[in-house]
């Protein structure tokens, strides 16, 4: 009897965490907003959601990237760094035009996904060591690139950092437009299939006889280009190239987003859905710290209260 | 010197000693064997302190004391060594320093005196034959040169008891001869060796005592040379040897389906330390069995015909056309498919789906231009589904929540989506129940009768036996026998295994 009781109550702990794991992060996304509706004063303003909404777009790109490296049982380390190569790389190449720019810097990234990939898929260095350089190295070439701080002035930049279709900013349509690919990209294809089985048991993948290598090479493409991306739309935003600064700690926000929305950091699952609610969960949570005027040290502090019960949902279902 | 007496060693679920009795007398190299699962691991784990024994179940005693050792330092401190089968120093760290690891000869000041160190381990390695330069890192030493300089540290360290665990399964033939050169000094100097193999040939060749272990229980202990090979095996195996004793071991040409040309032709594969020459063919519609014991080379051949052991040489060849060797792909597209024995680690992938996991390495055939296509997909999950009787709550449950006959249906059915010529099952129905195994034997005869060549590798004789048309036996990476016709039988098996090689000890 008491058994059946103890039983029936592990399961519902069970149950509980899952729920917990796989839609707190919507729940906490709710809280968040229904919190700041309540206390923040003008927080409930078309203006206010469009600046939160154009200040989570970078993150968010970098994050999809991240999910799928997360969920090939591996990270990326290095998309911070590679933002800020795609922003010296704009800068050098804008006097050849805006596009060539723009190719430019996706190029910059695909090159330090290529070097990520082929340190992981091919020499089988550890995705945290082999990112970890590339995060380093990336860093260095950006500010060899361009040592200081230097201004963008190319009009179709700026708009694309300013400008708006129907009120909703160019950022927040690409963010959210590449939020759909890769879902879709998860979802639907070969790739992505084989991606999940990768992660999640890599030598039945292989035995699988599963390209393994070139799966882990373009998740790495990937992750790079989105980050490139980010690092181009962060710096029309900004319009300025920054790379001393810019992308700093972008990593650790991207990994954060990811893991709150229930992607575990063992591999073979991949969230898009939860990782776009997990950075908009910590985009709220700064917001509301800094509307509420308390210095911006607590923003990471909570990121990091938040990252602990998340870690810890997926770490006490994964026991059972 | 070391005793266990009615020794017992329960996990959840699983009682892997069972009253065990041992004793590892001093001038003795005493032989430790048994199948898979026989529990010479967990002895050796809990004779060394790595596990505790159950509660107010045996004893333990050394040098005539009751003991009990609740880290391995502790035993390491008595002067119990052991040597394990994969090396466990230091690679980075130089040759002298390994040896010495834990006590370094220290000089006026406590510092290391590295000039003595240097001095005494090279001494140390001469007297094994071994001569490496001492002060560079150990990682630049072969696999066989590490392990000498282990078992230098286990005889330097003043050991009373030395437990090998299969020392030789990475050791070229000449350091072979120098380990038992080496054991057999320790034996002069009156410390107790309990030594772990798999390889008949050795254990005869070296061991005085003999102790076999089989579901957790010594079924059989005393004099080696008192036991004959045929006796030993049977013991092992658990199987009883037929009245018909000595009528010479012949090999028989297969009489049946001779004609059809081998759908799966494996010419000379060799794999350093693992194979050496195994050949065989499958014929379509033919089960083949591989037999032989634990460490025989079974499921490395069917690696290697698979592509996911690399070879050092010989060619796989599948209906006449050769496949690349080492490529686990080539092998697939050749038509070649695997189930491998650890169907938990390399077998499913336990967070996707049933549906996922039959449709995972026939994915790029159901896909166009890259996209899923989840139509065809659903249709080939319903048909195997159906075929196989796989039981789940549906095809989106989670593999690794299935039953494990089940996970091997899903498995199965992953290979026949892709339309094999060969498949080889290693160890298809271990750990499944009863009734799923009944099942998971009959869709085997099925598949065979469809027209597939099957490799079948099993430790159950009986499923072996029967299962197979013909059976080839494997023993120290190489092919000793084959059988075939009224040859298949459990008798000739065991034969073949404990059967005396012609030149003496193996030679490469």
């Amino acid at each position: 009897m008491s058994e059946l009781t103890l039983g029936r109550a592990a399961v519902d702990r069970d149950r509980l965490l899952r729920l917990l794991q796989d839609y707190g992060v919507y729940l906490g996304v709710a809280v968040l907003l229904l919190v700041n509706i309540a206390f923040t004063p003008h927080f409930l303003s078309a203006e206010n959601f469009r600046t939160q909404a154009v200040q989570v777009a970078p993150v968010l790109i970098v994050a999809l990237g991240m999910a799928l490296a997360i969920g090939s049982e591996g990270v990326d380390l290095s998309v911070g760094s590679v933002m800020a190569l795609a922003t010296s790389l704009i800068s050098l190449y804008l006097g050849y035009g805006a596009w060539i720019a723009l190719i430019a810097a996706l190029v910059g990234g695909v090159l330090v996904g290529v070097a990520n990939g082929a340190l992981v898929a091919f020499i089988g260095v550890q995705p945290i060591v082999a990112t970890l350089a590339l995060m380093v190295a990336g860093r260095g070439l950006a500010l060899v690139l361009l040592p200081q701080l230097k201004d963008v002035r190319d009009p179709g930049l700026r708009s694309l950092g300013t400008g708006d279709v129907l009120g909703i900013p160019y950022l927040v349509l690409i963010a959210a437009a590449l939020a759909l690919l890769v879902a879709f990209v998860v979802r639907r294809t070969t790739f992505g299939r084989q991606l999940l089985a990768i992660g999640d048991s890599r030598p039945a993948a292989q035995l699988a006889g599963l390209p393994v290598r070139r799966v882990l090479v373009l998740v790495y493409v990937l992750s790079g280009a989105l980050a490139a991306v980010a690092g181009v739309l962060a710096t029309a935003r900004l319009t300025a190239s920054d790379p001393t600064s810019l992308g700093n700690l972008m990593e650790l926000s991207a990994i954060t987003a990811v893991v709150v929305g229930g992607t575990p950091l063992t591999g073979g699952r991949v969230r898009i859905g939860g990782t776009v609610a997990g950075a908009v969960l910590i985009q709220l949570l700064t917001a509301t710290l800094i509307k509420h005027d308390l210095p911006p040290s607590w923003t990471q502090i909570a990121q990091a209260v938040v990252i602990v019960l998340a870690v810890y949902a997926a770490r006490e279902r994964g026991k059972r | 010197m070391l005793s266990a007496s009615s020794l017992s060693k329960t996990f959840p679920g699983v009682r892997a000693l069972d009253g065990v009795d041992f004793t590892a007398r001093a001038g003795e190299v005493h032989a430790l064997i048994g199948e898979n699962g026989a529990g010479k691991s967990t002895l050796i784990k809990v004779l060394t302190g790595v596990y505790q024994p159950d509660q107010d179940a045996g004893e333990l005693s050394y040098d005539g004391r009751r003991v009990s050792f609740s880290t391995p330092l502790e035993a390491q401190h008595a002067g119990i060594s052991t040597i394990y089968q994969e090396v466990n120093l230091v690679p980075l760290m130089s040759v002298a320093r390994n040896l010495f690891l834990g006590r370094e000869p220290r000089g006026k000041l406590g510092l290391i005196d590295f000039r003595r160190m240097h001095r005494e381990a090279d001494a140390a390695l001469r007297e094994l034959g071994v001569r490496v330069d001492v002060q560079r890192p150990l990682r630049e030493l072969g696999v066989g040169a590490q392990q000498m300089v282990a078992l230098a540290r286990a005889v330097s360290v003043d050991a009373k008891v030395v437990i090998m665990d299969e020392p030789t399964s990475s050791l070229e033939p000449r350091e072979v001869r120098t380990l038992f050169g080496v054991i057999r000094m320790l034996r002069e100097r009156g410390i107790a060796v309990v030594y772990v193999s798999h390889r008949l040939d050795e254990l005869y060749e070296v061991c005085d005592v003999v102790t076999v272990l089989r579901d957790g229980k010594v079924v059989h202990t005393g004099s080696l040379g008192d036991l004959d090979r045929l006796r030993l095996v049977s013991l092992m195996l658990g199987r009883d040897i037929g009245d018909v004793q000595d009528e010479g071991l012949t090999k028989f040409s297969g009489e049946h389906d001779a004609a059809a040309e081998p759908v799966l032709r494996a010419e000379e594969l060799t794999a350093r330390h693992q194979l050496h020459g195994v050949s065989l063919e499958v014929r379509p519609g033919e089960v083949v069995g591989l037999g032989g014991l634990l460490g025989s080379g079974r499921s490395e051949t069917a690696k290697a015909i698979a592509g996911a052991l690399p070879t050092d040489s010989g060619r796989v060849v599948v209906a006449g056309s050769p496949v690349r060797t080492g490529s686990t792909p080539a092998a697939i597209r050749a038509g070649i498919s695997l189930l491998p024995e650890d169907r938990k680690a390399e077998g499913i992938v336990p967070g996707l789906s049933v549906r996922e996991n039959i449709a995972l390495a026939a994915l790029p055939g159901l896909s166009r231009f890259g996209l899923v296509d989840e139509g065809r997909i659903d249709k080939i999950v319903d048909t195997f589904v159906k075929r196989l009787r796989i039981k789940a709550s549906g095809p989106h449950q989670k593999v690794g929540e299935l039953s494990g006959g089940n996970q091997q249906k899903v498995l199965l059915a992953r290979w026949l989506a892709m339309n094999p010529k060969v498949l080889l099952l290693d160890e298809p129905t271990r750990g499944i129940d009863v009734g799923a195994k009944a099942e998971v034997q009959k869709l085997i005869d099925e598949l065979a009768d469809d027209g597939l060549g099957v490799l079948l590798i099993s430790s159950d004789m009986e499923e072996l036996i029967e299962g197979s048309d013909r059976v080839v036996v494997l023993k120290d990476g190489a092919v000793v026998a084959e059988l075939t016709g009224d040859a298949v039988t459990e008798d000739r098996l065991m034969r073949a295994i404990a059967a005396t090689p012609a030149g003496g000890p193996p030679v490469e």
